[in-house]
C-alpha cells in the first residue's frame, strides 16, 4: 500500500511536468494548427538558461529559486517569440506539412547549437550551484518529507505547487483578459478574428511567448527534479508531453493537463512493476484504446468543418 | 578586360606552381599512416568519448613529437557517433572506405562497438576498442581487440566484492535494457551471487536515457536488500544514485567501469557516497609510467585523466607498437602483430593480448567518499 502512494507521489510530480510541457504544443496547435517540434528543445533551453541564471540570480534559496525559474521562462518566451518571427511567419499560409518540416528543422538546429558552442556543450551537466560553504546544492533548499514510510521530496512538492500556479495563471489569461479572449477566438475562427480587427500576428507572437515560458518553466523544474543536463534532453519529455497533449485532446487546455498528469501516472506504476520494460509500449497502448474510443481526445471536441 | 584577363592567367600560373610544390613536398615527405577513431564525441556518453579522444590525441602528439613509426607520422581521423545506435555502422564504412585507415581504435561502449566494429572486420581493418568490456565484442571477429578488461570479470568481482567486504546476502540488481554492457554486467554479477549464495530479491529494469527511476527504486526498496547494483553509464547513473538517497535507500551501491567519470559526482553530489565500482586505472596508482601520464595529461588539458583516457592512450599506442614490430602499416600485418602482443607497457598496466583477442589485466575498486574516488583495493584475473 505504501508503495503504491509512494508511486502514486512519483508519477504526479513527473505528470505535472509532462503537463506544463503539453500546454504549449496544444496552445500552438490551438492558433496555428500545427505540431511545434521545437517546443521540446525550447523546453531544454530552460533548463540551461536556468543553469546560467542560477548562480547570478541567488539560486539555492527560495527567492532565488522563484527568479531563476522567471528568468528561465523570461528567455524562453523571448525565443519561443524569435522562432515564430524567423521561422515559422514566412511559412504563413503555406501548407501545414512545410511548417512541420520546418519546426523540425529548428528543433535539430537547437539540439546540435547546443552540442556545438563551447558554454552548452555536448557532455551533461549537473544542474546544482555553488552554495557558500563550498558545497553545490539544488535551486531551492531542499529537504525529505517523511509520512510513516512515504518519503517526499520538498522538490516534488514544489513542482506540483509551481504547476498549479502557472495553470491557473493561464486559465486566468486565457479567460479573462483581452488577449486570451482574443487567442480563443483566433482559434475559433481566425479569419473571421482578423475580420472583426484581432491582429492574428501579435496573438500568434503572444502565444508562442506563453506557451515557451512554460515548457521553460518545465525545463527549470524537471532539471530542479532530475539534475542532469544535456542538449538533447527535450526530445523524450517532448515526445511523452506531445502524447500527453494528443490524449487530452490537442488544441484543448484542460485536457493537455489531464493528459499529462495521466502519461505521468502510468509510466511510474508500469515502471514499479516486473514490466518495466514495456513502460511506454503500455502507456502508448493506453494512447491507442482512448483515442479509438474518443477520436478527439479525452476532453476534446470534434468540430464539423462548415463550408 | 585585357587586364583582368591576364592577372586571371597570372593567377592560373601561380596556382599551378603551387600544386606542383604541393605535390612535391607531399612527395618527398612519406604520406602519414592514418588510423580511424570512433567514439561518442556528442550526446548522452560524451564524456566516455570525449575522455577517451584526448587520451588518444595526447599518445598520437607524444607519438609525432618522436619522429612517427617506421618514418612516417601518424594520423587520427576522429569520427562521432552521437551516443546513438545507428551511427556507428555509418561512421565505420566511412572509416574504412573513404579515409582508407589502416586501423581503427574504437567505441568505448560495448553496444555501439558491436554495431560499428562488423564492418571493419568485413574489411579486414583490426580495430581495438578502448573500454568496450561485453565478451562478445572480440568475439565478433579475428581483427576485433581490446585493452580492457572484460565484464564476466567485473561482474564476478563486484559480486564477490559484496560477498566478501560487504557480507550481503540479499541484494537488488537495476539494468539498462537498451545496453548489452548492462545486461551483461547483471548477468555475470548473478552467476557469481548463485555460487556465493548471494540473493537476488529484487530486479528492475530501465531504458538508458531515462531520468526518473524513482518507480524502480521504490520497488527495490520495498524488497529490504543490503547492496544493490547497478550496472550502467554515469549519466544514468548518477541520478539513480541521487534518487536512491532521496528515497531513503541507504545500502551500498555497486556499479561497472561505466561509473567513473566526473560527472557522477558533479550530478549526485553527497549522494554518491558509499558507491563502489571497478576502474581500469587508478589516479592512486603510483608507478612512475602511470604518475607521468596523470601529470602530462593534466598539463596538456587542464583536468585530471579517467580511465578511458587512459585506455584511449594505451589503443593507439598498442597499435603503434604493433605497425613498428611487424614493420608494416597494413592492416594485414598490423593484426597479425597485435595478436603477438605480450607484456606491452601500457599505463593501465602491463597488457598481454590472449587467444580470444581480450587483454589480462587487474582491476582496481574504488569508493566515492565526499566526492572522491578513493582506490580501496585491487583484484588480479
Amino acid at each position: 500500500m505504501t508503495e503504491l502512494l509512494q508511486q502514486l507521489i512519483n508519477g504526479l510530480s513527473l505528470g505535472a511536468i509532462y503537463a506544463l510541457i503539453a500546454l504549449g504544443y496544444t496552445m500552438v496547435y490551438g492558433v496555428l494548427r500545427f505540431i511545434n517540434f521545437a517546443h521540446s528543445d525550447v523546453f531544454m533551453v530552460g533548463a540551461y538558461a536556468g543553469y546560467f541564471l542560477g548562480p547570478k540570480l541567488g539560486a539555492g534559496s527560495i527567492g532565488g529559486g522563484v527568479l531563476t525559474l522567471a528568468g528561465a521562462m523570461a528567455v524562453c518566451a523571448v525565443l519561443g517569440v524569435v522562432i515564430e518571427k524567423l521561422a515559422y511567419r514566412p511559412l504563413r499560409g503555406r501548407s501545414n506539412l512545410t511548417v512541420l518540416i520546418t519546426a523540425i528543422g529548428v528543433s535539430l538546429l537547437l539540439q546540435n547549437t547546443g552540442q556545438k558552442i563551447k558554454a552548452v556543450g555536448a557532455n551533461p551537466r549537473a544542474f546544482q550551484f555553488p552554495g557558500p560553504d563550498g558545497m553545490t546544492r539544488g535551486l531551492f533548499p531542499e529537504t525529505q518529507l517523511h509520512f510513516r514510510s512515504l518519503t517526499i521530496s520538498s522538490n516534488q512538492v514544489i513542482v506540483l505547487v509551481v504547476a498549479v500556479v502557472l495553470l491557473a495563471a493561464l486559465w486566468w489569461i486565457v479567460h479573462r483578459t483581452r488577449i486570451g479572449t482574443a487567442m480563443r477566438a483566433m482559434s475559433f475562427n481566425a479569419t473571421a478574428s482578423s475580420l472583426v480587427g484581432i491582429n492574428n500576428d501579435a496573438v500568434i507572437s503572444f502565444t508562442f511567448a506563453l506557451g515557451s515560458a512554460l515548457a521553460g518553466a518545465g525545463g527549470v523544474l524537471y532539471a530542479m527534479n532530475y539534475p542532469s543536463i544535456d542538449p538533447l534532453m527535450g526530445t523524450l519529455p517532448g515526445l511523452k508531453a506531445f502524447v500527453a497533449a494528443v490524449l487530452g485532446g490537442i488544441g484543448n487546455l484542460p485536457g493537455a493537463a489531464l493528459g499529462g498528469l495521466l502519461i505521468g501516472l502510468v509510466e511510474t506504476l508500469v515502471s514499479g512493476t516486473r514490466v518495466s520494460t514495456y513502460r511506454d509500449a503500455i502507456a502508448f497502448a493506453i494512447l491507442i484504446l482512448i483515442l479509438m474510443f474518443r477520436p478527439a481526445g479525452l476532453l476534446g471536441k470534434l468540430r464539423v468543418e462548415k463550408v | 578586360m585585357n587586364g583582368s584577363r591576364r592577372s586571371f592567367l597570372g593567377r592560373g600560373v601561380a596556382l599551378g606552381a603551387v600544386a606542383v610544390l604541393g605535390t612535391y613536398a607531399a612527395w618527398a615527405a612519406p604520406e602519414p599512416i592514418r588510423i580511424g577513431e570512433f567514439s561518442s564525441l556528442t550526446g548522452r556518453e560524451a564524456g566516455l568519448g570525449q575522455y577517451t579522444h584526448m587520451g588518444v590525441v595526447m599518445a598520437l602528439e607524444e607519438i609525432n613529437a618522436a619522429g612517427g613509426v617506421n618514418g612516417r607520422l601518424v594520423e587520427v581521423i576522429a569520427e562521432d557517433t552521437q551516443s546513438k545506435a545507428g551511427e556507428s555502422a555509418t561512421v565505420v564504412r566511412k572509416l574504412t572506405t573513404r579515409s582508407r585507415v589502416v586501423a581503427i581504435i574504437g567505441e568505448g561502449a560495448s553496444g555501439r562497438c558491436l554495431e560499428g566494429a562488423p564492418i571493419a572486420q568485413r574489411a579486414g581493418i583490426p580495430v581495438v576498442s578502448p573500454a568496450a568490456t561485453n565478451p562478445k565484442v572480440t568475439e565478433l571477429g579475428d581483427c576485433i581487440f581490446r585493452v580492457c578488461f572484460t565484464d564476466p570479470f567485473q561482474g564476478t568481482v563486484m559480486a564477490k566484492f559484496a560477498h566478501e567486504t560487504l557480507h550481503a546476502k540479499r541484494v537488488g540488481v537495476l539494468s539498462d535494457v537498451a545496453s548489452p554492457y548492462s545486461l551483461g554486467l547483471a548477468e555475470f554479477f548473478r552467476q557469481r551471487c548463485r555460487v556465493d549464495g548471494i540473493e537476488i530479491v529484487g530486479e528492475q529494469r530501465f531504458s538508458g536515457g531515462d531520468k526518473d527511476f524513482r518507480a524502480q527504486l521504490t520497488a527495490l526498496k520495498a524488497s529490504k536488500p543490503d547492496a544493490l547494483f547497478v550496472p550502467s553509464y554515469y549519466g544514468d547513473a548518477g541520478l539513480i544514485l541521487l534518487q536512491a538517497r532521496q528515497l531513503g535507500i541507504t545500502v551500498p551501491i555497486l556499479g561497472g567501469d561505466g561509473f567513473e567519470a566526473p560527472e557522477l559526482v558533479q550530478v549526485a553530489g553527497a549522494a554518491a557516497d558509499g558507491s563502489y565500482f571497478p576502474v581500469h586505472f587508478s589516479l592512486a596508482d603510483t608507478s612512475p609510467r602511470s604518475r607521468g601520464f596523470v601529470e602530462r595529461f593534466t598539463k596538456r588539458w587542464g583536468k585530471a585523466p579517467t580511465g578511458v583516457s587512459a585506455l584511449g592512450y594505451d589503443a593507439l599506442n598498442l597499435i603503434v607498437d604493433a605497425i613498428r614490430r611487424g614493420g608494416s602499416a597494413e592492416p594485414k600485418a598490423i593484426r597479425g602483430a597485435l595478436a603477438l602482443t605480450t607484456s606491452f607497457d601500457g599505463v593501465t598496466g602491463r597488457i598481454s593480448i590472449d587467444s580470444e583477442r581480450n587483454a589480462r589485466k587487474p582491476a582496481s575498486i574504488v569508493r566515492v567518499e565526499a566526492g572522491q574516488f578513493r582506490f580501496l583495493q585491487a583484484v588480479a584475473p
